[in-house]
């Protein structure tokens, strides 16, 4: 892979590092949030009959939830650390549609979706969008 | 894979998905670039961040992509809510072109058009994997 030398002022491997940081906790938080509310259910039922206040119980004494959060906070400080070193232009675009590649692949291998044709041709297209608008 | 439509009201989270988390990020990034550089060694000056304005309006508006973004997912797989949380960055691009009159390049346009086509092609089919041997969740339960 070639990269830039320099990425206003940032070492580019230093800057493709901090991206990965982000992509890598995204990834690992959202797998974890979405295995999270699989195992917990519909939470309009869930609010339905016991209220908001059950909603949030029964979603934040999930421990996958927990861990999901974790990982979350780790993506958003790596996020606001890479905002300082470099420009939205490049941080959000390149995090977002990488985040959007390895989520469909994380999400079948872990999540056990059915990832078909349909959503893979989707997450190709919308990596490729993303792309096109940051440049 | 049966097809589970989705109720107007479930339409409308996913429409909050995609608005809020475009809108925290430029706030997010209106605050930061405000701020002088942060190092390695100092990384309390990034908590203290928090509390600045644009920050704090940035955090809020994630706050609301967040507890929209987890009733999606009680509902739809991953894969299906994801490409919502994209859209937002179409939204945005036509609220620049029609509200604030932005010139919109030919690539930007090409990148809506892409966004778009992705979406669709997710919205089309199912939301949600049937498993056919799984515990049952406490939702289910409760509606038992």
């Amino acid at each position: 892979m070639t990269l830039p030398s320099s990425i206003a002022g940032v070492n580019a491997w230093t800057a493709a590092g901090m991206i990965a940081a982000i992509v890598l906790a995204s990834t690992t938080g959202e797998v974890l949030m979405a295995a999270a509310m699989q195992s917990i259910g519909d939470l309009d039922v869930i609010r339905a009959t016991s209220g908001l206040r059950g909603a949030i119980r029964a979603v934040t004494t999930s421990p996958k939830f927990l861990c999901g959060i974790f990982f979350l906070a780790l993506a958003f400080f790596s996020l606001l650390f890479a905002l300082n070193h470099l420009a939205l232009s490049l941080v959000a675009p390149a995090s977002a549609s990488l985040t959007l590649v390895t989520n469909a692949i994380a999400a079948k291998f872990f999540l056990k979706e059915n990832v078909d044709h349909r959503r893979w041709t989707a997450a190709a297209l919308v990596c490729l969008g993303v792309y096109f608008l940051a440049h | 894979m049966a097809h589970h439509r989705l109720s107007p009201r479930q339409y409308l989270i996913l429409g909050l998905v995609a608005f809020c988390a475009p809108l925290g990020d430029a706030c997010l990034s209106r605050g930061m670039t405000g701020l002088p550089p942060i190092s390695f060694s100092h990384p309390q000056t990034l908590v203290a961040a928090i509390f600045t304005p644009w920050i704090a309006l940035g955090i809020s508006l994630l706050i609301g992509f967040f507890a929209s973004y987890l009733t999606a997912l009680s509902w739809a797989d991953l894969t299906f809510v994801l490409p919502a949380t994209a859209f937002g960055n179409v939204i945005v691009e036509l609220l620049a072109r029609f509200w604030l009159r932005e010139p919109i390049s030919v690539q930007r346009w090409i990148g809506v058009a892409l966004i778009t086509v992705g979406v669709s092609f997710v919205a089309q089919g199912p939301s949600l994997t049937e498993r056919p041997e799984r515990e049952t969740t406490p939702a289910e339960e409760i509606a038992q």
